[in-house]
């Protein structure tokens, strides 16, 4: 994974692996911003695979997730046929060729060859009614559509599922997947992080970013900054010019690492000058 | 490899492994992959699923078949691996890490002698209600109830048939804080037979009916009847659903009296609604009880209530359990148009800019705030107290939550809400 510049915990690692051998689903938990979504891009390129991701949010129904027809295009046959004066066949009208293939018809039919990393981001955007429905789904990875019939695959794609936890995802749906809780990163592995991640970033600059996030997140904050925020800050002062990290610089870009007015006030001023002091002297 | 796994502490709990010895036959009857669990091994496993299960995890057959599949496919000898395995497997909430974290600890590494005692001190850690191993004492302020079911339901019958009409209506208006242990549990009855009813709100999921979004795929499937031609359109229409509802309920000194009859009214609730309802309790700091309200029988959820709270009657402070609320509970529970219940009389003993504060980013983040307030049915209060004029300009609705006509009235304008 490293190679793929993402850095990645040995328990993340493990769990990863064993969804692979298990053949299991990977639930993925953790604070906004510490790299859910980023598993599965790096996972499907690992496997030299496909990535289908399916976003969620709320009333997701069937039309959007599985598969929806062409009605245009069905209509479109009809008046063809009409003008041709032939009569409508409703076997040709529900055919292959008028099926709008969504994310999760596309990974079953594709994992017929090989098999692709379905990411379902976000679920707890969806509601109840789309939860039940996955969980039928995940449960033997086929599909009916009433026209065509059953569609089944032998090899089930592998599938991660990220949650925010903006609302508590069913207890049924979470046994059936492996689970694990990606933790905001400890400062060597942020650092390392920053570092593969923007190779461009002066040393003292990155050392100094981290630090300062790492800092933060000890604070009494509404929303902590996640790796997101490390990275996109870091990008710019990078573009900014900046070799290290100075009180002012610090005001004026608060606004990339913190995101709600409240916190922000707390920590512009005297704060954010009291932790840069903390984090030159650690830093050396 | 076979030290590092092998159990000390099974000679304490040699009782524990009798009833789940079939299922140990079962699985090796099952025929198990796993070649390189040696009979040891295996029950060392199966005894640590069921210590978690003790614990009050989600432990299952499945998951513990899934567990020992997953040793096939790791190197057994290294412990972390091993460690990460189970854990991947066996938790699936992330307040459950840590007690597995320390359970997986305790289990494979001590002897036996300090693993009973340590593992006492684990067990009264737990969160959810489940099997216990080693009940605590409850606490003597913790909601009693008086006598067995059998008691409670002579009462009710006794109730039905002395009762009068107007001695129910003198009952309704009767304050709570007033009450005789006689008249508490016949309102603790009429309380079950309230109905409430939280108004809907409308989803973004559609559904057929008269709505204003064309429904393509009806339209056309009748089309088909008529040789594709459209004589009628068909719609599709919002989906409505009733609110979430979050229950915030203030258990400081000053609101002793009421505790125990809220504490029904809000597990009637819960059991009364279908929709998620998220319940709390704060004095001084701020406990979660929706777990144990889902608990069938009402005494013992009560009792399992008590167990997790330790600051019954304690101080006030609404500002920092709000705040906890807010932090840490307020994404996860709030949104999808909750409405929240505030019960607390108000007098605080924290800082009232924090109280403003916290009470303003609640507003923010709910559709409905309504506080309700016991001392509200006294006809000469006056909302003076600093908590109180800190959040009213925050509050959507200021109700009274002193008797049961009280919360009848509730009921109606839950159900009335837009």
């Amino acid at each position: 994974m490293r190679e793929r510049r993402y850095i990645a915990e040995r328990g993340l690692a493990t769990s990863l692996y064993l969804a692979l051998k298990l053949g299991r689903p990977l639930f993925l938990e953790g604070e906004a911003g510490v790299g859910k979504t980023e598993v599965a891009k790096i996972l499907a390129a690992l496997l030299d695979t496909d990535l289908i991701r399916l976003q969620c949010y709320e009333g997701l129904d069937v039309h959007h997730a599985v598969y929806e027809w062409n009605y245009t295009r069905q209509m479109m046959h009809i008046r063809l046929l009409e003008a041709r004066g032939e009569r409508t066949n409703e076997a040709e009208l529900f055919g292959e060729e008028f099926l709008l293939r969504r994310p999760l018809l596309q990974a079953i039919e594709q994992s017929r060859q090989k098999p692709p990393v379905l990411l379902i981001d976000e679920i707890d955007r969806s509601d109840e009614e789309f939860e039940a429905f996955l969980l039928e789904v995940l449960s033997d990875f086929q599909i009916t559509i009433p026209e065509i019939g059953t569609i089944k695959t032998q090899n089930p794609p592998v599938v991660i599922i990220t949650s925010n936890r903006t609302r508590e995802v069913h207890d049924a749906l979470k046994r059936r997947c492996l689970y694990y809780w990606i933790d905001y990163p400890s400062f060597e592995k942020e650092l390392e992080i920053v570092q593969t991640q923007l190779p461009q970033a002066p040393m003292q600059l990155a050392r100094q970013i981290t630090g300062f996030i790492q800092a933060l997140r000890e604070m009494d904050l509404y929303k902590l900054p996640g790796v997101a925020e490390t990275l996109d800050w870091t990008t710019a002062l990078v573009t900014l010019d900046q070799q290290a990290l100075d009180p002012v610089i610090v005001d004026e870009t608060l606004g990339a690492v913190l995101k709600y007015q409240d916190d922000i006030e707390k920590v512009q001023g005297q704060q954010a000058r009291l932790i840069l002091e903390r984090v030159k002297a650690e830093a050396g | 490899m076979r030290s590092a796994f092998s159990c000390t502490g099974m000679h304490g709990a040699k009782k524990q492994l009798r009833g789940f010895r079939a299922f140990a036959v079962q699985i090796s009857g099952r025929r198990v992959r796993g070649a390189k669990l040696n009979g040891a091994l295996l029950h060392n496993l199966l005894l640590f699923g069921r210590v978690l299960r003790k614990l009050g995890l989600d432990i299952n057959p499945g998951r513990m078949m899934d567990l020992i599949s997953a040793l096939d496919h790791i190197e057994i000898g290294r412990k972390s691996d091993f460690f990460y395995s189970a854990r991947t497997l066996l938790v699936h909430e992330r307040e459950d890490l840590p007690l597995f974290d320390e359970a997986f600890e305790l289990f494979w590494r001590k002897p036996a002698e300090s693993w009973n005692v340590e593992w006492q001190g684990l067990s009264r850690r737990r969160k959810r209600p489940g099997p216990i191993i080693t009940p605590p004492a409850l606490k003597e302020e913790a909601p009693q109830t008086n006598g067995s079911k059998s008691t409670s339901s002579q009462v009710m019958t006794v109730i039905e048939v002395t009762r009068t009409y107007s001695d129910r209506e003198l009952l309704r208006h009767k304050n709570f804080a007033e009450m005789n242990a006689e008249e508490t549990e016949a309102v603790k009855q009429l309380m079950l037979h309230l109905l409430w009813q939280v108004s809907e709100r409308r989803t973004r999921r559609l559904r057929p009916g008269k709505g204003q979004r064309i429904d393509l795929r009806r339209t056309l499937r009748r089309s088909l009847r008529s040789e594709g031609e459209i004589f009628r359109w068909s719609y599709r229409e919002p989906k409505r659903k009733p609110r979430p509802l979050i229950v915030i309920a203030d258990i400081s000194g000053s609101m002793e009296r009421y505790t125990r009859l809220l504490l029904q009214f809000i597990y009637g609730m819960k059991a009364a609604l279908s929709q998620p309802v998220e319940a709390f309790l704060f004095s001084t700091r701020l406990t979660r009880i929706t777990r144990p309200l889902q608990i069938r029988d009402l005494d013992l959820a009560l009792e399992n209530v008590g167990q997790l709270v330790n600051d019954w009657a304690g101080g006030t402070r609404i500002g920092e359990s709000l705040k906890i609320f807010n932090f840490e509970w307020g994404r996860r529970v709030l949104g999808r148009g909750a409405v929240v219940l505030m019960i607390s009389d108000g007098w605080d003993r924290g800082d009232p800019e924090l109280l403003k504060r916290e009470m303003a980013r609640l507003k923010q983040n709910c559709h409905r705030l309504i506080w309700l307030n016991p001392l509200l049915g006294a006809p000469n209060y006056e909302p003076l107290t600093r908590g109180i004029q800190a959040a009213l300009p925050h509050i959507d609705d200021f109700l009274p939550v002193h008797n049961l006509a009280s919360l009848e009235d509730l009921a109606s304008r839950l159900a009335e809400l837009k």
